[in-house]
């Protein structure tokens, strides 16, 4: 049986195609754009092509991430949030706490094992402290995205960056350059800005560990050291962290079909 | 075949023409030379006011009508233009938006008031907000200073304290000289005590209409639905209208319950509901929650001008009184401890699964201390809820994606443990 996740999220839309046994054997990320539906379609090929199979063999989908809903080939629709947990649980079973910094949202997550989600906390109306707010920086500092994290962790006197609004912290990342601060200390700054917004949130739904970092900017090693330190505790980190939501998504649909015919489908299974 | 139903939708037709009327006699106030006062819900006195021949206007009214027909953003927009800030309360902003627009409300041209009674003081942007009418129409106005319900029996949660109601009363008496020097009537008590008697036997009906909602499934939605059925109890409150109408809510009640009929197709998560709607995207956010076949069992904002639910009643034999621990116990001028009391007892003996908290920016009345609420309930309580954040009337602050978001995890996260506790786990 083969099953897949797809995950529309606001920057990136990522897929798995898994099998019975838990083996990924295909994934796929584009970006996702002005066309949602077109995305979803464009990543689902993408992934089964690596997976060597034609979507016909595919038996069960999962939409996850904003554009669930416009995952038109999708049989059910369920939230990131239940998603990421499944990911995450299934790549560090001890995980409690999830952390999750996408394109434009941040979500703090407790869990309990086997990842049934307990609490969850966002942001929502204001892009503050979300992977956007890393974009706007690199584009006003002229650096490339994956700069951001090894430079910042170069900074010895990082500066404390004040606006939590991603328009204006493009302002005041300027004055900063214009006085001749470093770079480095302005990112780290940044960097810190972010964590402090994030530990807020984590704070919220209790920190419990161990505490799993998913999402595109968990690949951000800035970020990471700046969660870390004030956490006081390791993240559990995946070099696949951006494709842990179409993963939890991929379980569901594994669950979903072998439950299939046997169970009522619950809920979640309405469209949007 | 379906039943012959007797009672559906008769209550909402009824209402529809009771508010025409309120509203035609509204437009005609002016040229009959008829005295206007404009008060707020919470605490309102209507029975004192109409005792007077005072036509009544709610502006917090007017703003939740312009929000549900869609026409706030631009009066929003006109308050800001005037240089009310973009954090100045969505209310305000609407009305002052409205009345340099022409005043005029979605139901009618607003006729200027010939007095202005603050009756809500537990919200300063209130008490600013009458300001900024006495000084746009140059009318007088009085302040009933209602003190905070800020100690907390919890034995008997809608007492206030005596001093208080004493102090309360002495203004009502204040009051009462002020509108008889303004209209040259006098004051008769007689006719109080007959609107009083009007108002307990309406408020009995529809204490017990909400009490409904403890049947499975509820007949009644608590919020989305109740809501509009809470409007005649503030607005037209003591008329024999008003009282007609809860006859006829009560019957459509019980039709409902006799049927088994219900706000939605099939009832599977049961909720007490914390907080004001978002008027302006009102619909939208009831589907969410329908979509997952969510009723709300009770909630607190149908509660605003005055806590029937919780044992409050006008009291013919003790007029002033009854109407002094009315304004005192209007939901928002309780305080947290008393509040969370409340949604405790509601959440256990209305056998609901959860709260939903909808935290709106105008409203620090409601907001403040929110937060607070949903760590009580999730870590002390292990009451599972939910947050979501929009505004009363300003869509700006309504982010569709997001908040659906928020809903969906929330109930496909209780539609989960419901499976896995009926053992049925996927």
């Amino acid at each position: 049986m083969i099953v897949a996740g797809v995950d529309v999220g606001s920057t990136a839309t990522k897929a798995v195609v898994m099998d019975e046994n838990l083996r990924v054997l295909g994934r796929g990320l584009v970006p996702t754009g002005a066309n949602v539906t077109r995305a979803a379609e464009r990543v689902f090929a993408v992934a089964i092509a690596e997976a060597g199979l034609n979507d016909c063999d595919v038996s069960y989908i999962v939409g996850t991430g904003y554009g669930r809903y416009k995952v038109s080939f999708g049989h059910a629709q369920i939230t990131e949030i239940s998603c990421h947990a499944r990911g995450a649980a299934f790549l560090f079973p001890e995980t409690r706490t999830i952390v999750d910094i996408g394109g434009q949202d941040t979500k703090a997550i407790r869990i309990a094992a086997g990842g049934e989600v307990l609490d969850f906390s966002m942001n929502d109306k204001c892009a503050a402290g979300t992977g956007r707010f890393l974009e706007s920086a690199a584009q006003v500092m002229g650096i490339e995205l994956e700069e951001l994290g090894p430079l910042s962790l170069a900074s010895r006197l990082p500066l404390k960056i004040t606006n939590v609004c991603t328009v204006f912290v493009e302002t005041e990342i300027m004055s900063h350059l214009a006085r001749g601060k470093k770079p480095e200390d302005i990112l780290r700054g940044v960097h810190n800005s972010i964590a402090s917004r994030t530990m807020a949130l984590l704070r919220r739904v209790g920190i419990e560990e161990a505490v799993t970092f998913t999402g595109g900017v968990a690949r951000n090693g800035g970020i990471v050291e700046a969660l870390e330190e004030r956490l006081g505790v390791k993240l559990r980190l995946s070099p696949d962290s951006q494709f842990i939501g179409a993963l939890g998504a991929a379980l569901f649909a594994l669950e979903r079909s072998n439950a299939l015919g046997t169970q009522p489908l619950h809920a979640a299974e309405q469209r949007g | 075949m379906p039943p012959d139903f007797r009672f559906q939708g008769a209550g909402r037709h009824l209402q529809k023409d009771m508010l025409g009327d309120w509203f035609r006699a509204l437009e005609g106030a002016p040229q009959a030379g008829e005295p206007v006062a404009y008060q707020m819900i919470g605490g309102n006195v209507a029975e004192l006011l109409r005792n007077f021949g005072y036509h009544l206007v709610f502006p917090e009214v007017n703003a939740l009508q312009c929000g549900i027909k869609h026409a706030s953003a631009d009066l929003l927009l006109k308050a800001e233009d005037l240089g009310y800030s973009p954090d100045v309360c969505g209310y305000v902003k609407n009305d002052i938006g409205l009345l340099h627009s022409g005043n005029v409300s979605p139901m009618g041209k607003l006729p200027p008031p010939s007095l202005l009674v603050c009756t809500y003081s537990g919200c300063r942007t209130y008490i600013k907000w009458f300001e900024a009418l006495a000084e746009y129409y140059q009318a007088p106005l009085f302040v009933l200073d209602v003190p905070y319900r800020r100690v907390s029996d919890l034995s008997d949660l809608a007492k206030p304290r005596e001093e208080d109601i004493a102090y309360v009363v002495a203004q009502l008496e204040e009051l009462i000289t002020v509108c008889e020097r303004q209209t040259g009537r006098r004051f008769d008590m007689d006719r109080l005590r007959e609107d009083l008697a009007r108002s307990q036997e309406a408020e009995d009906l529809w204490a017990g209409i909400m009490d409904a909602a403890r049947h499975r499934p509820s007949p009644i939605d608590a919020y989305f639905e109740a809501v509009f059925f809470m409007a005649p109890i503030n607005v037209l409150r003591g008329s024999e209208a008003c009282l007609r109408y809860y006859r006829q809510t009560w019957a459509e009640i019980q039709e409902r319950v006799e049927f088994g009929l219900g706000p939605v197709p099939e009832e599977r998560v049961r909720v007490v509901i914390e907080g004001p709607p978002p008027w302006m995207r009102f619909r939208d956010f009831w589907d969410m929650f329908k979509a997952w076949g969510v009723v709300a069992v009770a909630s607190t904002y149908v509660h605003v001008g005055g806590l029937y639910q919780a044992g409050v009643r006008h009291d013919p034999l003790r007029p002033l009184e009854s109407m002094a621990e009315v304004c005192s116990n209007a939901y928002c001028n309780w305080n947290l401890e008393l509040r969370a009391e409340l949604l405790h007892r509601w959440v256990r003996d209305f056998q609901a699964d959860a709260l939903v908290i909808h935290s709106v920016k105008s409203c620090r009345s409601f907001s403040v201390g929110q937060a607070d609420t949903r760590e009580h309930f999730t870590k002390d309580l292990g009451i599972p809820t939910l947050f979501v954040e929009s505004d009363l009337v300003d869509g700006r602050y309504f982010s569709a994606a997001q908040i659906k978001n928020r809903v969906d995890a929330f109930f496909e996260r209780l539609a989960h443990k419901k499976l896995v506790e009926a053992g049925g786990a996927a």
